[in-house]
């Protein structure tokens, strides 16, 4: 490479760029757009006939179902016990499991000991022990509450007993270098450094929650957006169910943008 | 506060990493610590600091700490180990809250080892705003801030580059000018050992013993970068050791 031949322009050529891609980046309109377009073909096919209203019901149609719900004032009365039913079983649940996680996580005989019960639970479909929830807490709000509890229970604990053994050790060490009480150490290095796996398990605990409230207020419930489904189902008003299953997404995008933002608030140290 | 190593024997398992060492560390002396990777320089300065517990052999504080010490024995980390949710002033006032040290009080210690450290303008940041020189000076604070008796410093300088390396010795120096600190501070580093040591003990490799003590006379102002008389003590530790470092380099961690 010594000898200084200058190289002609004719052999140059630019490096090619091949370094693109694989970091996402925040497209803040896209999921909209996104969900904008389907409806818009939806509604664009059922009207042209190209889909029978006996498929899928008109969006048009879905929405002046829901107008109509909300003026006839009973949108609340089954949103109102739904909610309720949601925070109180779901706050049950995952405080719960946050606690029995962190435990898990601190303490080897507890580990050992409630680890393989929680494999156990885990698969199991909690839908399926309705009846003796049933027998247990009686047929109203008990049973309802207990179900939404215990669906959410188990992957929070899963969750936050991962999250506690990612604490970076040195951290730990550290504390205790200064001398730090063990409840110091957990309260300000365990618990803070736990907070993202807990609050990302936090995020599919609540959907389980959605999921349970529905299957919870199918049984022996009179308002409830589960038995407002279930009743448009069993009468084929396709039109009443998507308005209760919309209803439902919405819920769902609405908790996921809640902790969304509270992980911004919360864990803005992360690099 | 003097520290006095006895008879210190250490092994995992069937491994033998440390054989009979004793050692004194003087109050008011930086003690370097050097030798090839593996020798368990760090895992003897663990033991010095009570987070690991030799197999044989004991460490012992002669005297008592002097007044107003809340923590004698404090550790200077090589990954700093700060908590990455709380503010540089955060960081510090987390080894002051466990004392009761709170409020108006807490504020005044914070704000004179921020000066020591020169990080008054940075309290309210956050670690991740920080390069890794500011890090370790704020690593730096937070141990000043306990007023320990020993300071333990593992590596604190080997994961900085080269030129924040100087820069942070410098300040180590100008710190312990002012106000002598003990410290026994661990290193791979021959020549941050020749310039910030008052006595260096070089280790041999696994297991690890003492195979000499270097004295230094040279007051620690007077060393400077490229200083002639540190080479010669340079080249001597490393004449010491080469052969041990090229031995542990070849080796299979089997650990």
């Amino acid at each position: 490479m010594s000898e200084a031949t200058p190289q002609k322009p004719s052999q140059s050529r630019p490096v090619d760029f091949r370094g693109g891609g694989f970091a996402p980046k925040s497209r803040r309109w896209v999921g909209l757009a996104a969900f904008i377009v389907l409806i818009g073909l939806a509604e664009i096919a059922t009207r042209s006939g190209f889909i029978t209203p006996l498929t899928l019901p008109k969006p048009s149609d879905v929405l002046a179902t829901f107008v109509e719900l909300y003026q006839s004032g009973l949108l609340w009365k089954h949103l109102f016990p739904s909610l309720s039913r949601l925070a109180v079983g779901a706050t049950l649940g995952a405080s719960a499991g946050i606690g029995v996680g962190i435990l898990i996580g601190l303490f080897s005989y507890i580990r050992a000991g409630l680890v393989p019960l929680v494999a156990a639970i885990f698969p199991i479909p909690k839908i399926a022990l309705l009846p003796l929830f049933v027998i247990w807490f009686g047929i109203d709000e008990g049973s309802k509450y207990a179900l939404i509890a215990f669906g959410t229970f188990t992957p929070t604990v899963v969750a936050t007993y991962g999250a506690v053994d990612n604490v970076d050790r040195t951290l730990i060490r550290m504390g205790q270098s200064f001398g730090l009480s063990w409840l110091s150490i957990v309260r300000k290095i365990v618990l803070p450094g736990a907070m993202p796996g807990i609050l990302s398990g936090l995020r599919i605990s609540l959907a389980i929650a959605i999921i349970l409230l529905v299957a919870a207020e199918m049984l022996g419930a009179q308002y409830g957006i589960g038995a407002y489904i279930l009743e448009a189902g069993s009468l084929y008003d396709l039109e009443r169910l998507f308005v209760g299953v919309v209803i439902l997404s919405v819920l769902g995008v609405t908790l996921s943008v809640v902790i969304g933002w509270i992980e911004r608030r919360v864990l803005n140290w992360r690099t | 506060m003097d520290i006095r190593l006895s008879g210190i024997s250490h092994s995992y398992g069937q491994l033998e990493v440390m054989r009979d060492i004793s050692l004194d560390i003087p109050a008011g002396k930086i003690v370097c610590i050097v030798g090839p990777s593996g020798c368990g320089k760090s895992t003897l300065l663990r033991f010095i600091g009570g987070l690991e517990r030799p197999d044989k052999g004991e460490v012992l504080q002669m005297g008592e700490p002097p007044k107003g010490c809340l923590n004698p024995l404090t550790f200077v980390f090589q990954d700093f180990a700060l908590l990455p949710w709380r503010s540089v002033r955060g960081n510090i006032s987390l080894v002051l809250e466990d004392h009761g040290i709170r409020g108006s009080e807490a504020r005044a210690i914070i704000d004179d080892v921020l000066a020591r450290t020169k990080l008054s303008d940075f309290g309210a940041a956050l670690p991740k705003q920080l390069s890794g020189g500011m890090k370790q000076r704020v690593a730096i604070a937070r141990a000043l801030a306990v007023k320990p008796a020993v300071m333990l410093m593992d590596e604190p300088l080997s994961a900085l580059d080269s030129q924040t390396r100087e820069l942070l010795m410098d300040d180590l120096i100008n710190l312990w000018t002012r106000t002598p600190f003990t410290a026994v501070y661990v290193t791979h580093n021959l020549a941050e050992a020749v310039r910030l040591g008052h006595s260096i003990v070089v280790l041999s490799r696994r297991p690890g013993e003492i195979r000499e003590i270097v004295h230094l006379d040279k007051p620690l102002t007077e060393r400077s970068f490229g200083d002639p008389d540190l080479d010669v003590q340079q080249k001597h530790l490393w004449t010491l050791m080469r052969d041990e470092a090229r031995a542990a380099d070849a080796e299979l961690i089997n650990v």
